[in-house]
């Protein structure tokens, strides 16, 4: 009934000595859909993005995209290969933007596919433009990191991610670092790529967006994921206690 | 204090110090090689490698620059090493700064925020590229100063190098006591002179500082 799955994640499983924090995970994610992770502080679900592109590897467990498996097994030098090729095609945002402080914005979006594609200046010239275009910040082209705001910051790291042409988009926690008042232009940002059909990711606090934007929500809690489903069964018809806990601790302290 | 004195012998002592100030800048920049090399080596993913840096700064920066000095001039030649005065000065102290610029370059490379390694592989980076583009660039900032502090440390070490007859400034200062009997003079004006060199480098190096500020 289903296509094959765009992301796939079997099994996937982490610990560090004796503490599990992944266990036995599997999640599949269609082409265009977007997957939201909630869950409280240490319950896996960045430790479970950040194993998509294997920042933190998994100890054991396989992640696919499409046909190409993220995690292969090689010997370290062919896999330094295989894996900067695959993090070409899924980009990443970060809570903390990581922005490059000694580059422009210009320069922020443009180092890597120069690099890594081998595109003329003219061509990463238009390519930063579009993508500044894209994020609403083509004014701020030739500003250095520390001169944006927090928002801006943000709406540049996911032009700059964008700029690789990413098959799916890996988001971190993207606002938690931001002030209340700068959250919603990067959510606008994240709307705009939803409409787009962005295949996504998003580990997020933010229930009400997750509600909004996700097609599907999975909830976590100590390395395992505890119910899954649409928003509006997860949000209004939680039937796991701790996903019931959860949400309401969670809608008492944005009160 | 005998001023009179003073004003005849100081070009002499301005002649030493350019000596001091040879010694200072070929050591030092000996010393930048070594400890980019260090650096390099104990930053690396080879076990052996990051052993062999280790080895390094353990052993120069664990004895006495003076003795490290003895061993190469005086000892040199037992096992083959023929050198003057001047270039065993110059490799004793490049050798020995060296060290310790090597931690001051790995520390500047391992404080640029690990945030800024996981956003350039997330984009396909090499563990090369980041190294070159993204984190070198930000880790030269963060050592101007602190690499500051180990020149100016060399600058007075050149000092030591009067213990194996290279003429320079402390060695000339002696050598003039011999004769005039004033100490107090000559290692007076010789104290000038060294705060003279100290004064100008720092500038240079807050100038630097300054101009690569990160924005």
């Amino acid at each position: 009934m289903t296509a094959k799955p765009f992301v796939d994640i079997r099994h996937a499983a982490k610990s560090y000595g004796t503490l599990e924090v992944l266990k036995d995970i599997n999640l599949q994610v269609q082409k265009g859909q977007i997957v939201a992770i909630i869950g409280p502080s240490g319950s896996g679900k960045s430790t479970l993005l950040r194993a998509i592109n294997d920042l933190d590897p998994l100890t054991s467990g396989e992640i696919w995209l499409e046909d190409k498996q993220v995690n292969k097994s090689l010997p370290p030098r062919q896999y330094e290969k295989h894996i900067n090729q695959v993090r070409q095609e899924i980009g990443m945002v970060f809570q903390h933007f990581n922005l490059f402080p000694h580059l422009t914005v210009h320069g922020n979006i443009t180092l890597a596919p120069k690099m890594l594609k081998g595109i003329s200046d003219k061509e990463a010239d238009d390519l930063a433009k579009d993508q500044l275009a894209r994020v609403g910040l083509l004014d701020r082209i030739d500003y250095y990191p520390s001169q944006l705001s927090g928002g801006q910051k943000q709406r540049v790291a996911i032009a700059r991610a964008l700029a690789m042409a990413p098959k799916v988009m890996l988001f971190d926690e993207a606002t938690s670092a931001l002030d209340p008042e700068l959250v919603e232009e990067v959510n606008l940002v994240m709307k705009k790529l939803a409409e787009e059909h962005m295949t996504m990711i998003i580990v997020t606090h933010e229930m009400g967006f997750a509600q909004d934007v996700c097609d599907r929500v999975l909830f976590m809690d100590q390395g395992i994921v505890v119910e899954e489903g649409p928003p509006e069964k997860i949000f209004r018809n939680p039937e796991n206690e701790r996903t019931q806990n959860f949400l309401r601790k969670h809608l008492q302290s944005q009160k | 204090m005998d001023f009179d004195l003073i004003f005849r012998v100081y070009p002499y002592f301005l002649q030493a110090a350019l000596v001091t100030i040879q010694l200072a800048v070929y050591s030092t920049a000996l010393g930048l090689i070594c400890g980019a090399l260090g650096a390099a080596a104990r930053l690396s993913r080879s076990k052996a490698l990051r052993f062999v840096g280790a080895a390094y700064v353990s052993v120069f920066r664990g004895t006495p620059a003076l003795i490290q000095l003895f061993i190469l001039y005086f000892g040199g030649p037992q096992i083959g090493i023929q050198l003057d005065a001047f270039e065993a000065g110059v490799i004793g102290l490049g050798v020995n700064i060296g060290a310790y610029m090597t931690e001051t370059m790995r520390g500047a490379i391992i404080s640029v925020d690990a945030g800024q390694n996981e956003a350039s592989r997330t984009l396909g980076m090499s563990r090369w590229q980041t190294m070159n583009k993204v984190i070198l660039p930000q880790a030269f900032r963060l050592m101007i100063r602190p690499l500051g502090v180990n020149i100016n440390a060399q600058i007075k070490g050149t000092a030591l190098v009067a213990a194996i007859s290279v003429v320079e400034l402390t060695y000339t200062a002696q050598r003039y006591i011999g004769s005039t009997y004033k100490p107090f003079e000559m290692f007076f004006l010789a104290g000038i002179i060294y705060m003279a060199i100290i004064y100008v480098t720092g500038l240079g190096i807050s100038w630097l500082d300054r101009r690569a500020a990160i924005r």
